[in-house]
């Protein structure tokens, strides 16, 4: 709760700290007179005292009203509305490539440990986590919409549009929980209780996925909580390499523009996304890992 | 350190030696570029690689060798640059908070807190909109985003320290708290904070340009990774190469800072392993 407090004094703060001035901005080339000037000033509400401002901000984004945009004069939550299910939409596809990617390399590379498997995994890792996912859209793009033409570079709705860009962060993110995953199931198969299943003459599989994994899987559970909120910001960069409608541009374009209500808008609901998301992961610990729940309990 | 490091891990040697290359390419690059990097050459535009464009030309008819190897001087010096503010801001308010303990530490955490609530590129993306687009102030943004994870890793680190019995004798002995702090403290906490700086320097890198991508850093026709391959985007049929060569040259110097960081991290601190998703 003080984080949200605290966020929401940032974003409003940080807003009136903007160089550009929105009243000349929009009255630019209108040749307009100090009266005018004045005018919308007082029309917007920009003259007031900015601890009046800052009280109004928050009274009025407690009930969802952040204001309208200064350029299309449209309620910032309403294009906030209209963006979000997008950027969900991408979002979830993503995390689903990135969890599935990166627990099958990271699975491969810990049961073939040491081998050319394991190196081949960590060299596609290490290159996921060095790609930049400008440059890793570009290079889907050019492959599968521009030279095999499977799927559509750019735009919006269905599934078919929606692959490219959301593999584009799946990948990217796959990388960390793949290199995850591996060190994660090695640490957990040097267990003695491994040394037992592999005694009782399970096969090496049958150890990893029956008794290493799950044990394997809660540190990567964490770094998927963190991710999911590294990966609404990772929606910024490649929403606007595919030209898709989201947040993301909506937050590019909102900066670019100087648009404050706009601007306060965007990054106060991702901020308060991205808290939220980390509180869900906290608390799922607790179901996921039963010593956390017990000495949570012996504390109480 | 770092000649072990590197005797012992080939890939870490690879990576060394493309890091040198390019930083020297960088360096050089004023006398080395063949052609004029932002000059326009119409008669020239979209021409394919070829022995007297090796990486070929962009629209405007501008060498890409030329511009990639201007370029990789704004890269670095962006990847160095804001590593340098994270890291003097997370030393000393880092340490200064480890060592000062009390009110100063819990209010200058919850400031922490607060900025960790921003995921890094919108932090970065809100201090450009502050401070206004342009090289140095995408240096800035990039650095103040990064601002949290040092503080919070110096600070842990310095906590566990603090209790060790050699830094009471030295407080016993009268020492005064900045010469605790900067003689017994700090020496100690230095391998973490070498790893996570190499690691930030990679990602520093890749937000730089991302933000210059997003048309939010340095304007064209400044040669700059992110412009130019921003720039070739709507070439990609006509001429792959424009957007090709920015692109191999962020993820080549990313990954090269990687292997050497990697290696730098089992070195110095297996304990770090799970902090690679910085």
């Amino acid at each position: 709760m003080p984080v949200i407090v605290g966020v929401s004094v940032v974003v409003f703060s940080i807003v009136h700290l903007l160089p550009g001035d929105p009243v000349l901005a929009i009255l630019s080339g209108a040749n307009a007179t100090p009266e005018q000037e004045r005018e919308l000033r007082a029309q917007l509400r920009l003259d007031d005292p900015l601890p009046v401002q800052y009280a109004r901000f928050v009274a009025r984004a407690a009930v969802g009203d952040f204001g309208r945009s200064i350029f299309t004069r449209r309620p910032v939550i309403q294009e906030i509305a209209e963006q979000l299910p997008s950027t969900l939409e991408l979002a979830a596809t993503a995390i689903v490539i990135a969890s599935v990617v990166g627990l099958a390399l990271g699975l491969l590379a810990a049961v073939w440990h040491d081998t050319w498997i394991d190196r081949a995994a960590m060299l596609v890792a290490l290159g996921g986590v060095s790609m930049p996912s400008f440059w890793l859209g570009l290079l889907l793009i050019f492959v599968f919409s521009l030279q095999l033409g499977w799927l559509p570079a750019t735009g919006q709705g269905g599934v078919n549009r929606l692959l490219l860009p959301a593999a584009t962060i799946g990948l990217n993110y796959s990388a960390v929980i793949a290199r995850l995953v591996r060190s994660s199931l090695l640490e957990v198969l040097g267990n003695g209780y491994i040394s037992t299943a592999r005694a009782k003459g399970l096969s090496e599989w049958g150890v990893t996925l029956k008794h290493a994994l799950g044990n394997a899987l809660i540190p990567v559970t964490t770094i998927i909580g963190v991710q999911l909120g590294n990966l609404l910001a990772g929606t910024i960069i490649v929403e606007t390499v595919f030209s898709r409608r989201g947040m993301g541009r909506l937050a590019v374009t909102a900066v670019l523009d100087k648009d404050y209500p706009l601007i306060q808008g965007v990054v106060l609901v991702s901020a308060l996304g991205y808290v939220l998301t980390n509180l869900l992961v906290d608390l799922s610990y607790s179901a996921l890992d039963p010593r956390i729940r017990h000495r949570e309990g012996a504390k109480a | 350190m770092l000649r072990r490091v590197l005797r012992r891990r080939k890939s870490a040697l690879a990576g060394a030696v493309v890091l040198a290359v390019i930083a020297l390419a960088a360096l050089l690059a004023p006398a080395l570029v063949p052609y004029d990097p932002i000059k326009i050459a119409p008669g020239a535009a979209l021409s394919p690689p070829s022995l007297t464009h090796p990486f070929g030309t962009d629209q405007y008819g501008r060498d890409i060798l030329s511009r990639a190897m201007t370029g990789a001087r704004l890269s670095l010096a962006t990847g160095l640059g804001a590593v340098a503010v994270a890291l003097t801001a997370g030393v000393v308010v880092g340490l200064g908070c480890g060592v000062i303990g009390g009110w100063t530490d819990l209010l200058v955490m919850r400031v922490i807190d607060i900025m960790m609530a921003f995921p890094g590129i919108l932090m970065a993306l809100v201090v450009v909109a502050v401070l206004g687009q342009g090289t140095l102030n995408v240096m800035l943004a990039v650095g103040v985003s990064l601002i949290p994870t040092f503080v919070r890793l110096v600070r842990g680190d310095v906590l566990s320290v603090r209790e060790n019995a050699y830094v009471e004798a030295a407080r016993a002995l009268g020492s005064r708290p900045t010469r605790v702090a900067l003689r017994h403290v700090l020496p100690n906490v230095v391998a973490p904070i070498i790893v996570i700086s190499t690691v930030a320097v990679a990602w520093s890198i890749i937000l730089g340009a991302s933000l210059s991508f997003l048309g939010l850093g340095p304007r064209p026709p400044i040669p700059e990774w992110g412009i130019d391959l921003s720039g070739g985007r709507n070439y990609l049929l006509r001429a792959w190469w424009i957007s090709s060569a920015p692109g191999f040259c962020i993820m080549l110097t990313v990954v090269a800072v990687n292997l050497v960081g990697d290696a730098l991290r089992d070195e110095l601190d297996p304990r770090l392993r799970s902090l690679a998703n910085l």
